[in-house]
């Protein structure tokens, strides 16, 4: 493998350099941690456990995806070297957004939620920003404790490398409500984005109508979790309240996109007056504040539909971004993700000058 | 484009065969029920006032513009609770040769077994006794106590045979979702009758309507429905409802129907990913979909231009999946006869009427 592999000056590339919105950075075991929390905290987690809200505990079979192992015997994405190596450097990572998963804010100890964030914050910083100037990261929050939040937001934030907060796909209210919006408020002051995560929290169902049986549901499931998400942002008036905030989708497909804004407009026209807080139709707040990422890859049935979705999004193509989603099983491949070839314009947009115009990165794609 | 249609229409001056498979009825007040229901029952409601399972969760706010189109009132009591009115509004003036009744009483919100088994009993005897019998353009989903699924087979055991019954009302949010395997006592009575299961806009089962809890605004809970809806259909297909039932049909109503493509292309993607993990569903979800799922056209959810209109409804991948329904006496955004007016005519009479005919085995 290594006695083959081409130097990254030999390889012919058939797309620009490119930024992965959705890079998983993960610890081998959670004593990777320990340096970067209390002792109370891990005398606490060796006795008591972290306990999450249970449920969505599905047998899966399917583990992080082959090649990203590193030969140490290590969680997959835990060693920036190996991910430097064998990711980075040889497929053109122009920058990677740090989304690592359990940063804390389904713990049910809001002590420990906010505790573990800030480890999750400490180790990023240390370990991965500190590692390559390629790393930009997100903020790890105890979420469903707002103040919490924004204390940690004000901590972590004048460290410019990040460039935006994470939540879970399924926070214990859906996120527009007012619960979260001084941390919104705490996110526009410091020009952070938010980001929602596909998965995570739990304790409520993947769907509005109960438990499904497998992890197939599950793994559907996040496009409807994603847009229960997004109406609520947009309908209880979070863009509104704070117009240079963007929201960005990660893992959830993203063909759902117009047919959202088409019923979103529509339940408009009929129930404005439930909402006066809103002053323009539901669907140009999504055009405005909506970035999704492409990861997993939306596969039409017919090739010529992908372009034809696009065509759909109308402004929304501004804020398509690209990723792969490293190292799970279902990472997309960079080179052959995409069902069409894209015409040269719109594949720069998609995999570059979309994602540097969100988080403000510099450089050529 | 445009100009076929406009020849098409001054070529057929006769009316086009309709077929409205959601026309909405309403159970005035609880004692409408009571010539249906037991002694008990009507004591029962008589001590504790009980005015009925829907009074403050309803799929449709009484005064909102959703729940009643401008002069749909009659006189006395809700929009869709007046035989006479009905008759003239949703059969007689727009020509519907066959109408499906939907009621939409909230037999789901009941947690009482025996209190729901008894309404949902008392709402069929009524639906025979005072709208089936009084016109024969008219058809009917049963209701039944979903909650308990042993009672709801027993429901659909005692009234499933009447020929007005086509159809099993199941609300599109309920407990857990309609595939899971809790549930196969009902579908094994619905498929020994042979009727359509119904999957309708709303559900009172006490759990959230997102994944993310509860909202604040009726507004996102009316435009969340189409996920709730999208759920459902990757149950029924990951759960085998139709491999453990081959020749079992489900209708979405008012479930939108633009996002389906988007599911479709989702769904098929996980299968060939996944389907280890549902070795009985053998083919693409997408196969499963348009053989056994079919989808009534209000609300239309559509894009802002007629081309992307035609797109969507050629991603769909058939012309036989939308069944045209007016939502009677609800009121949506779109017009949907404005919607057939548009469409290419051989696209339209199916919708119209053909589709449905098809389906329901008028």
């Amino acid at each position: 493998m290594v006695a083959t592999q081409l130097a990254p000056s030999e390889r012919v590339y058939t797309r620009p350099a490119f930024i992965d919105c959705d890079f998983h950075n993960q610890w081998d075991s959670p004593k990777d941690l320990y340096p970067y929390l209390a002792k109370r905290w891990i005398d606490h987690i060796e006795t008591f456990g972290m306990r999450n809200r249970a449920g969505g505990t599905y047998p899966r079979f399917l583990e992080d995806k082959a090649g990203t192992w590193p030969p140490s015997g290590r969680r997959a994405a835990s060693e920036p070297q190996y991910v430097k190596d064998t990711f980075l450097d040889p497929e053109r990572v122009a920058y990677a957004i740090l989304t690592p998963l359990g940063g804390g804010g389904g713990i049910g100890n809001l002590d420990l939620s906010a505790a573990w964030a800030s480890a999750v914050n400490d180790w990023q910083t240390a370990e991965w920003l500190d590692f390559d100037p390629r790393f930009r990261a997100s903020i790890q929050l105890p979420f469903e404790d707002p103040p919490r939040a924004v204390a940690e937001i004000r901590r972590v934030a004048r460290d410019k490398r990040y460039v935006q907060v994470q939540f879970s796909g399924r926070p214990h209210e859906p996120m527009g409500r007012r619960k979260y919006w001084p941390i919104y408020e705490a996110c526009a002051e410091y020009g952070l984005h938010v980001m929602s995560h596909a998965f995570g929290s739990y304790g409520q169902p993947i769907t509005g109508t109960g438990w499904p049986s497998f992890y197939i549901d599950d793994h559907v499931g996040p496009a409807q979790a994603m847009q229960a998400n997004v109406i609520s942002m947009v309908v209880e008036g979070v863009f509104e309240a704070f117009p240079t905030l963007k929201l960005v989708s990660a893992e959830n497909g993203f063909a759902w996109l117009s047919s959202l804004c088409w019923r979103l407009d529509s339940t408009w026209h009929l129930l404005k007056q439930e909402v006066p807080h809103l002053k323009r139709l539901p669907s140009e707040y999504v055009h405005e504040h909506l970035y999704v990422c492409t990861q997993p890859m939306e596969e039409p049935h017919k090739p010529r539909h992908f372009l034809q979705m696009l065509e759909h999004f109308g402004p929304s193509v501004d804020r398509v971004v690209f990723a792969t989603d490293y190292p799970h099983w279902d990472a997309d491949d960079p080179d052959l993700a995409f069902p069409v070839q894209l015409p040269p314009e719109l594949q720069q947009k998609i995999y570059f000058d979309n994602a540097a115009a969100l988080y403000g990165l510099r450089g050529e794609g | 484009m445009t100009e076929t249609v406009e020849a098409s229409r001054s070529s057929t001056p006769t009316r086009r065969a309709l077929i409205d498979a959601d026309v909405h009825v309403e159970v005035a007040k609880a004692d409408v029920l009571f010539p249906y229901l037991p002694d008990h029952w009507i004591e029962h409601i008589r001590q504790s006032r009980f005015k009925g399972p829907t009074d403050n969760d309803s799929p449709y706010p009484p005064r909102s513009p959703v729940a009643a189109r401008p002069g749909s009132k009659p006189e006395k009591g809700p929009a869709g609770s007046d035989v006479g009115l009905l008759r003239q509004q949703a059969l007689d003036e727009p020509g519907v040769e066959r109408a499906i009744l939907n009621c939409s009483y909230a037999i789901d919100s009941l947690h009482h077994p025996d209190a729901a088994a008894a309404l949902a009993s008392a709402v069929n005897d009524w639906l025979i006794a005072e709208w089936l019998s009084k016109d024969d353009r008219l058809r009917a989903s049963m209701v039944v106590p979903s909650q308990i699924p042993e009672l709801a087979a027993r429901e659909v055991e005692r009234v499933g045979g009447h020929p007005g019954f086509v159809q099993v009302y199941l609300p599109v949010r309920a407990q857990h979702p309609w595939g899971t395997r809790l549930y196969r006592p009902m579908w094994e009575a619905i498929n020994r009758h042979g009727l359509v299961a119904g999957i309708h806009f709303g559900g009172a089962p006490g759990n959230p309507p997102t994944p993310s809890g509860w909202p604040s605004y009726y507004f996102e809970e009316y435009a969340g429905m189409a996920q709730v809806f999208a759920s459902q259909l990757t149950s029924l297909i990951t759960e085998g409802v139709f491999d453990a039932w081959p020749t079992q049909r489900v209708t979405l109503i008012e479930a939108g129907w633009t996002w389906l493509p988007a599911h479709m292309w989702r769904f098929d993607k996980e299968w060939r990913n996944l389907r280890m993990l549902v070795p009985w569903v053998k083919r693409a979800p997408s196969a499963y979909i348009r053989e056994h799922v079919r989808f009534t056209i209000q609300p239309l959810d559509a894009p802002p231009s007629r081309q992307q209109l035609m797109e969507v409804i050629e991603q769909l991948g058939s012309d036989e999946l939308l069944l045209y329904a007016s939502d009677y006496p609800h009121l949506h955004h779109a017009d949907p006869i404005a919607f057939l007016d548009d469409l290419p005519p051989d696209l339209a009479r199916k919708i119209a009427s053909e589709n449905a005919r098809n389906w329901y085995k008028f």
